[in-house]
């Protein structure tokens, strides 16, 4: 079996009101950071059977519900899965 | 006329939109997400709500559901559709129209009354409003901060897509009178041709005076009134 860890983030261009919640709240506990974003992680796990065209399909996927192309990024990686 | 209202799992203002139809004297109709034709139909309304749970973001799942196809079909035919608040982040994440709604910019769920101007009257959804009116509907949302690359902000301006504006009680859009940090101030806007409107507010909620207003009821009897006269005159 595959698996594929995808990771879906803000695109530069977009503010993240949580990043910055987050962010402000780590330098009131007194912690040296710049910025925080906040994005998704996903598991996606493959049967066998989809091996051969998993890139492909993974970017279809990714591209039509797993990440909204107007205001977010995203990246995946595939792996063995024991 | 005839009047859908899709209900998904999750809608919650459905009935509130059927109620208010009810109340113009229309006799709506609800249909089930899970259907599949849209046939027939003069408008086509998507309430709002957190179908399938807001889950991955908010009308992603929503878009995908089987009465979406005929939706998206329907609505490139020219049909009339009209998204509010949920609905207009299923608009938008269907592609019917441009940009998305993302978390407010406080991060605050808002639920108030809201000031909004009416920038166009030419349309079959805002025919019986003045032009540049004030008006007060609800918004009751968490995601509502309307978000556009520059570009695409440009277009919708020069083709005048924006129909509502959140503006101050003056009518002068500025940071005080937008709730949400969206772009512009965009509280609606509509697509190229005019049939798609999503749109924040809610105007079902203010269509009788005893629930608090009646602003959104000319948004309805527009609506009619533009079904009327196509009946009339043919189109």
């Amino acid at each position: 079996m595959l698996k594929a860890k995808v990771t879906v983030t803000l695109k530069k261009s977009i503010l993240d009101p949580q990043g910055s919640a987050v962010e402000k709240a780590l330098k009131s506990m007194g912690y040296k950071v710049d910025e925080v974003r906040i994005g998704k992680f996903m598991e996606v796990t493959l049967p066998e059977a989809a091996r051969e065209n998993a890139t492909e399909m993974m970017h279809e996927i990714c591209h039509k519900l797993l990440s909204n192309p107007v205001i977010e990024d995203y990246s995946f990686e595939l792996e063995d899965k024991e | 006329m005839k009047i859908g209202i899709v209900r998904f799992p999750g809608s919650n203002c459905e009935v509130d939109v059927w109620e208010a139809w009810r109340v113009l004297g229309q006799e709506p109709k609800m249909l089930w997400h899970q259907e599949t034709s849209v046939r027939g139909y003069d408008l086509i309304v998507l309430p709002g709500g957190f179908s399938y749970g807001d889950y991955l973001r908010t009308g992603a799942i929503a878009r995908f559901s089987p009465i979406m196809e005929d939706v998206i079909h329907f609505a490139h035919e020219g049909g009339m559709v009209l998204g509010i608040c949920n609905g207009f982040q299923i608009l938008t994440e269907c592609g019917l129209l441009p940009g998305a709604l993302l978390r407010n910019k406080d991060l605050h769920f808002l639920c108030q009354p809201q000031y909004l101007r009416v920038e166009r009257t030419d349309l079959a959804f805002t025919s019986l409003y003045q032009e540049g009116e004030v008006i007060q509907i609800p918004i009751n949302h968490g995601e509502g901060n309307y978000s556009i690359d520059d570009a695409g902000l440009k277009e919708l301006e020069e083709n005048g897509q924006v129909v509502f504006r959140y503006v101050d009680k003056t009518g002068v859009e500025n940071e005080l009178g937008n709730p949400n940090g969206s772009r512009h101030n965009i509280a609606g806007i509509v697509n190229r041709t005019g049939n798609v409107l999503g749109m924040m507010p809610h105007p079902e909620r203010v269509v009788e005076e005893i629930v608090g207003g009646t602003d959104g009821q000319r948004l309805l009897l527009s609506l009619v009134q533009a079904w009327e006269r196509r009946m009339q005159y043919g189109a």
